[in-house]
């Protein structure tokens, strides 16, 4: 297995009373509730959890995009991975992901991985998402649109990555007289490409398809859903003809590993409940709007029609459920193992610092999880034997 | 009582309509929401006139061509249905983004047009007073800000949707939103051109609309000068529902007082 060292980069010091009394702390969250000296110290710490990722074996770290959110102060993530690319030498870095459609112009996107991809050698991964639906509030892009604009967007920075320059793109969102990429990206033919998501069977057949074989990552979703998803690209993959790969397949998690399991649950308690219950909740009009999801997934999704953490959870519930892995050394590689002896999981992707983690429990959990966790599974084919390993 | 629907082809887009009464043909051109039920104002319309209420593309029993991208694009298809129908002095009445497509037509080609209504219309955007944002209220915000008698939102929210309503709030909130997410509501090529609005025109607003504010009628004014412009007071965002009495015999008035 590859290990990624995830980071959301959550605004810590939120006053969460002052903040509940808002519909959502994305989007209409008023940012004077952000209090730059905090925040920088919050940049600051952040990055060194990243930067610590390579001595400490990591395979990838990474950082992710969103939007006028405490949930994460990373609208701009590839000015994390360029300060990360300088004081780091070998690990990939992973940008997981740039919203495509939420942009007018995709080439900016195409133009900035390729710096990214020079200025490292050739270390970077980059992960390529729709966004969330929220953020199509506060772009103001049309969530009818999306998928259209996903896939033009798609089309044409791979193009530029991969035909000579200068072309002619002509879509129906994006039309550009000129397409020249200066620099091209250092890789051949281009960066890989994953594709984060909640999990979608029209992403993950176009995800799938022989002409892609993009890895694909389940983000925040039972463990039963992670299952089902990653099941699903597997037969995608046999349906095109071709037996997937482990490395096709990620599972994107918050993780915490302490001595004990209750040691774990008692230090990981407070901050994996802020992150679900007070980070991430948006009701549903933020969550789905219009267009966003296939007209008959809203319909299905209209009937339970919840927003997302609109239940308070506990930990006790997450861990069930497996959305989350907190306990000792052993509980989480047994959870790990588990799932990557059902489905061939070959990308654990790893939030190990969540909601209002502090630095030092953050620090501690990521050197435990690295020393204890991931030597047992790194590297090592999946158990499964139908699995081809990376 | 209802008129049956039926569905007519039109530039080769499927299209829900429904069609009561003798007259003046009066096309009643619906908002966000939809047609909905069959309300007073429409029967008291279809008495007095050939009322014809149709879906536009995208919503209720209507296609969704995906070639129809636009308010503009609907106006034109809707300037294709007069012709096609043979509809000759034609009353338009349009509530909300219905007024805005009324007004979109007008500017385009009036031959077969003989007067605009427009009630509590979107379509332009005046710097600093935005419109209510639909899209982030829940169903029960939303219904409680469109109507200023919370009586009447009580009443709506106290109903439990069928199934088949359902799927058409969902189909209509889908068209409403690719045709007025961005820019919200509005067309900004529309203002300009409003001075081409040569039809004798009427335009309705509820003081207390909070979705497009009842100071957009002053600039809907400026624009239109010969407009006959009434503002109705305890009244939210669908006079026709809320005021729908006043706004009877005020249309009437207006239609029948304009020649033939």
């Amino acid at each position: 297995m590859k290990f990624v060292l995830f980071h959301l980069m959550p605004y810590r010091n939120l006053d969460f009373v002052e903040a509940k009394k808002y519909r959502s702390a994305w989007t209409v969250l008023p940012n004077s509730l952000y209090d730059p000296a905090k925040g920088a110290e919050d940049y600051a710490a952040y990055i060194e959890q990243l930067v610590s990722g390579e001595r400490l074996g990591f395979d990838v770290i990474a950082v992710n995009e969103h939007h006028q959110t405490a949930y994460g102060l990373m609208p701009a993530p590839n000015l994390i991975a360029s300060a990360l690319i300088q004081r780091t030498k070998h690990t990939k870095i992973g940008v997981f992901g740039r919203a495509l459609p939420l942009v007018n112009n995709p080439l900016t996107i195409a133009e900035e991985f390729a710096m990214l991809d020079n200025i490292s050698r050739g270390r970077l991964i980059v992960g390529f998402v729709r966004g969330i639906g929220s953020e199509y509030h506060t772009s103001g892009i049309n969530p009818a649109f999306s998928h259209e604009r996903f896939h033009e967007a798609h089309d044409l920075i791979v193009k530029s990555w991969t035909q000579p320059g200068p072309f002619a793109f002509e879509g129906e969102h994006f039309t550009l007289n000129y397409a020249n990429l200066w620099p091209r990206p250092f890789q051949s033919p281009h960066p890989k490409i994953w594709i984060p998501s909640q999990g979608s069977a029209e992403t993950i057949h176009w995800a799938a398809a022989p002409e892609r074989k993009y890895p694909f990552v389940v983000t925040f979703s039972t463990a039963e859903a992670v299952e089902r998803y990653l099941k699903v690209y597997r037969s995608e993959a046999e349906n095109f003809g071709y037996e997937v790969s482990s490395d096709q397949l990620g599972w994107a998690a918050p993780i915490y590993v302490a001595d004990t399991d209750e040691q774990a649950y008692e230090e990981a308690r407070g901050p994996l409940e802020s992150l679900f219950n007070d980070y991430l909740p948006m009701p549903w009009e933020m969550l789905i709007p219009p267009g966003y999801s296939s007209l008959a997934s809203s319909k299905a999704l209209a009937k339970v029609r919840t927003g997302l953490g609109t239940e308070r959870q506990t930990l006790e519930q997450l861990v069930a459920k497996g959305t989350a892995i907190i306990g000792s050394p052993k509980t989480v590689r047994e959870r790990i193992e588990q799932m990557r002896d059902k489905t061939g999981l070959g990308n654990m992707v790893c939030l190990l610092q969540f909601g209002t983690l502090n630095d030092e429990l953050t620090n501690r959990n990521i050197e435990r999880f690295a020393a204890e966790v991931m030597p047992h599974l790194q590297d090592r084919a999946p158990a499964r034997k139908d699995a081809v390993p990376a | 009582m209802a008129p049956t629907g039926q569905v007519i082809e039109v530039t080769g887009v499927a299209t829900g309509l429904l069609r009561q009464g003798k007259g003046k043909p009066v096309l009643f051109i619906h908002g966000a929401n939809g047609v909905g039920a069959w309300l007073p104002f429409f029967e008291n319309l279809s008495q007095n006139y050939d009322l014809l209420i149709p879906d536009h593309p995208g919503f209720g029993r209507s296609d969704d061509p995906s070639w129809i991208r636009s308010v503009p694009d609907i106006a034109f298809f809707y300037l294709d249905m007069l012709e096609q129908l043979d509809l000759r002095d034609v009353h338009l009445v349009g509530t909300s983004m219905g007024g805005w497509i009324a007004s979109e037509m007008a500017i385009r080609n009036d031959r077969r047009i003989a007067s605009l209504t427009m009630v509590g219309p979107a379509g332009i955007r005046v710097k600093g007073e935005p419109f209510g944002d639909i899209f982030m209220w829940s169903p029960e915000e939303a219904t409680r800000n469109i109507f200023l008698n919370q009586e009447i939102a009580d009443r709506l929210l106290s109903v439990k949707p069928t199934e088949e309503q359902l799927d058409v709030m969902m189909k209509n909130r889908f068209a409403v939103t690719k045709y007025g997410w961005q820019p919200r509501m509005y067309n900004p090529d529309l203002e300009k051109w409003l001075h081409r609005v040569k039809v004798p025109t009427f335009i309705g607003w509820g003081r207390e609309d909070k979705i497009v504010p009842s100071s957009y009628a002053a600039r809907w004014k400026q624009r239109i000068p010969h407009a006959r412009v009434t503002v109705y007071d305890n009244c939210g965002h669908l006079p026709h529902i809320e005021a729908s009495d006043a706004l009877f015999a005020d249309v009437k008035t207006f239609i029948d007082g304009v020649a033939a």
